[in-house]
């Protein structure tokens, strides 16, 4: 269904584009982002209508990251990506060919304008009192988190937890394993992506600790029901770093590189910092993060460099078929 | 037999082409575009592949549960068609419908609203855990989705055949001295069997294929909850696409021999009922079964 509704907002798109005046971009994103990027695309429109009389007008698309990236692979004229890994913008270069495999140098901070951690979500007056990763491997807690393997978001709940650690033990990373291990035994359900895992803790009421997105924590917070639960910030946590790319070929075809790449330089700009703040991402620009600084939690942060390397090498050691993640429930 | 029957109409090589056209289309090249697929892989990593301990606990747990869903809805199914046909009470076409609701609803939503009533705080579930049982999340769990979602098949299609079914045979063989099991198991057994075997092939063959309602039950555990959907989709979601085809071929494999096997038992099952003298009214009825598609 979202693929032909798709379908048409690009025929209807297309019929639009013809008309000089009118631009159309197509903004390929994951599942949490949908808020931030709808004030957002309000924001640049304004933006751009003053900056070069330019009506434009961004579609967007939202969805388990990995298969929003597959999509562009098989061929989703997406004119810019903003991914929750930047695996999945290296697939799309890798595979597809679509943009160059330098993207992430292309734009300031690695190609990541907000960023956001990891923390846990307790039952209200956290009554198995957990306070750090090292409570949740204790015996007889349970820990919700969606599978590694299919949801971008606990891929970074388990790069949080390796990180925490590989860094309590100097390094060790048989000792990192172990821990590891045992924090999966006290998971008793793996949900495929985060939503569900969030159903699953809040409306199912199982597990005493969810380990999440700080944005969609602090997001929901209000939904969640503030009674029934609260917020548990560990002593260090990973630094998330979402990633956004322009995809040339499409752009180039559809002759849209300049108001593409001038989306996402915007998005750096104080106004498209201030934004991100708002729906609880992270910014990058100092100023505006003082002036957000309460509503975000104070947290030492790690970054994925520091623990294990990129991408590619973090996917080949932990979650590749028969990896570290595998060898947790099938050990070798 | 020749290759053509005489026909009164025409047609036979126009509705012949089309039918395999139409079946290349829709069926036989997105099949054989996944064998291809799996083709890029060597046999040994192929082999590797499907044999690894994950993928063959998933089959056991995609086939064995498809097994018993389906046998429990062969079972319950004939139950609920004789009600439906034989008994006239209030709200019978309220029932009658809500028999179809399982193919209306997006899997999704089953799925979620099952997991809410068998969790271990849900209506259901809670009982059941007072006792020791666990439903959601644990393989009892898959099987209670798979049996949710193939409900209608069984009743859709023994219906129509126990509707034909004339009352006066019944009251034949009880004149001719059967008691009742006698002219159950003897007299309407027989004639709604190869009907009964259609709806628990389709039921079957459906939960094989199920994944939407199943993932939210599950609790998708690897090597404990994990069907083999969901494994496709794991590997798929790594941009392995060799791997995931490679397990859709063994699955494509697995299925298409048991329901050959089944369709051949059945063919068996109904000339075997033929030559045993018992009517044959209902013969050609399983061939008039409704047939579903996935909702």
């Amino acid at each position: 269904m979202k693929r032909v509704s798709l379908m048409l907002a690009l025929l209807f798109a297309l019929s639009l584009s013809s008309a000089a005046q009118n631009v159309t971009l197509l903004n390929v994103s994951y599942d949490p982002t949908r808020e931030l990027y709808q004030d957002y695309n309000a924001a640049f429109a304004r933006y751009w209508k003053a900056k070069s009389g330019q009506t434009v007008n961004i579609q967007q698309s939202h969805g388990g990251s990995s298969k929003q990236a597959r999509a562009v692979i098989d061929g989703l004229e997406a004119d810019v990506v903003t991914l929750a890994l930047a695996y999945d913008i290296d697939a799309i270069s890798e595979r597809a060919h679509l943009l160059p495999a330098n993207w992430q140098s292309r734009l300031p901070n690695n190609s990541s304008p907000y960023t956001s951690t990891i923390i846990f979500l307790v039952r209200k007056g956290n009554p198995k009192q957990i306070k750090d990763w090292d409570d949740l491997v204790r015996p007889g807690i349970a820990i919700i988190t969606p599978n590694p393997k299919t949801s971008g978001g606990a891929r970074w709940n388990y790069l949080g937890a390796w990180g925490y650690a590989f860094k309590k033990n100097g390094g060790d990373e048989n000792k990192a394993k172990e821990f590891m291990s045992k924090l999966y035994k006290n998971v008793p359900v793996l949900d495929s992506g985060a939503r569900g895992a969030t159903t699953t803790f809040v409306e199912r009421g199982m597990g005493d600790v969810l380990i999440a997105w700080e944005n969609e924590v602090l997001l929901g917070a209000k939904d969640l029901g503030q009674d029934k639960f609260d917020i548990v910030v560990p002593s260090i946590s990973i630094l998330c770093e979402p990633t956004v790319s322009l995809v040339d070929k499409v752009a180039d075809k559809k002759g849209t590189r300049a108001v593409a790449q001038a989306y996402l330089e915007y998005l750096y700009s104080p106004e498209g910092q201030e934004i991100a703040a708002k729906r609880y991402y992270r910014p990058r620009s100092e100023a505006v993060a003082r002036k957000y600084g309460n509503q975000f939690p104070k947290v030492k942060l790690f970054t994925l460099a520091e623990i294990i390397g990129d991408w590619q090498k973090t996917n080949k050691i932990h979650f590749a078929d028969g990896g570290l993640f595998d060898q947790i429930y099938q050990p070798q | 037999m020749t290759f053509k029957q005489r026909s009164i109409l025409p047609g036979f090589g126009l509705t012949l082409g089309f039918t395999l056209t139409y079946l290349s289309l829709i069926v036989l090249i997105p099949l054989s575009a996944t064998f291809l697929k799996a083709s890029s892989l060597s046999w040994a990593a192929f082999w590797h592949i499907v044999t690894s301990p994950r993928a063959l606990a998933s089959y056991r747990l995609t086939f064995g549960a498809s097994l018993i869903a389906a046998l429990i809805n062969l079972f319950f199914g004939m139950l609920l068609a004789w009600v439906l046909v034989r008994y006239n009470f209030p709200g019978k076409k309220i029932f009658d419908s809500m028999v179809d609701l399982p193919f209306a609803l997006p899997t999704a939503v089953a799925g979620i609203a099952l997991t809410t009533i068998y969790s271990t705080h849900g209506w259901v579930g809670r009982y059941l855990d007072s006792i020791g049982i666990k439903a959601a999340y644990s393989p009892l769990g898959v099987v209670i989705a798979l049996t949710f979602i193939g409900l209608p098949f069984v009743v859709r299609t023994v219906q129509p055949v126990l509707e034909d079914l004339d009352k006066e045979m019944e009251e034949a063989a009880a004149s001719l001295g059967a008691n009742r099991w006698q002219t159950f198991s003897r007299v309407i057994l027989p004639s709604v069997a190869p009907a009964a075997l259609t709806g628990f092939t389709m039921a079957f063959a459906r939960a094989i294929g199920e994944y939407g309602s199943v993932v939210f039950i599950s609790g998708n555990m690897p090597m404990k909850t994990e069907i083999t959907p969901l494994l496709i989709i794991t590997k798929l979601e790594q941009y392995d696409y060799a791997g995931a085809t490679a397990i859709a071929v063994v699955m494509l494999v697995f299925s298409f021999t048991m329901l050959l096997a089944i369709n051949l038992l059945q063919k068996w099952s109904s000339r075997h009922h033929h030559s045993g003298g018992t009517p044959e009214v209902v013969e050609g009825e399983a061939l008039h079964a409704p047939v579903y598609a996935e909702a």
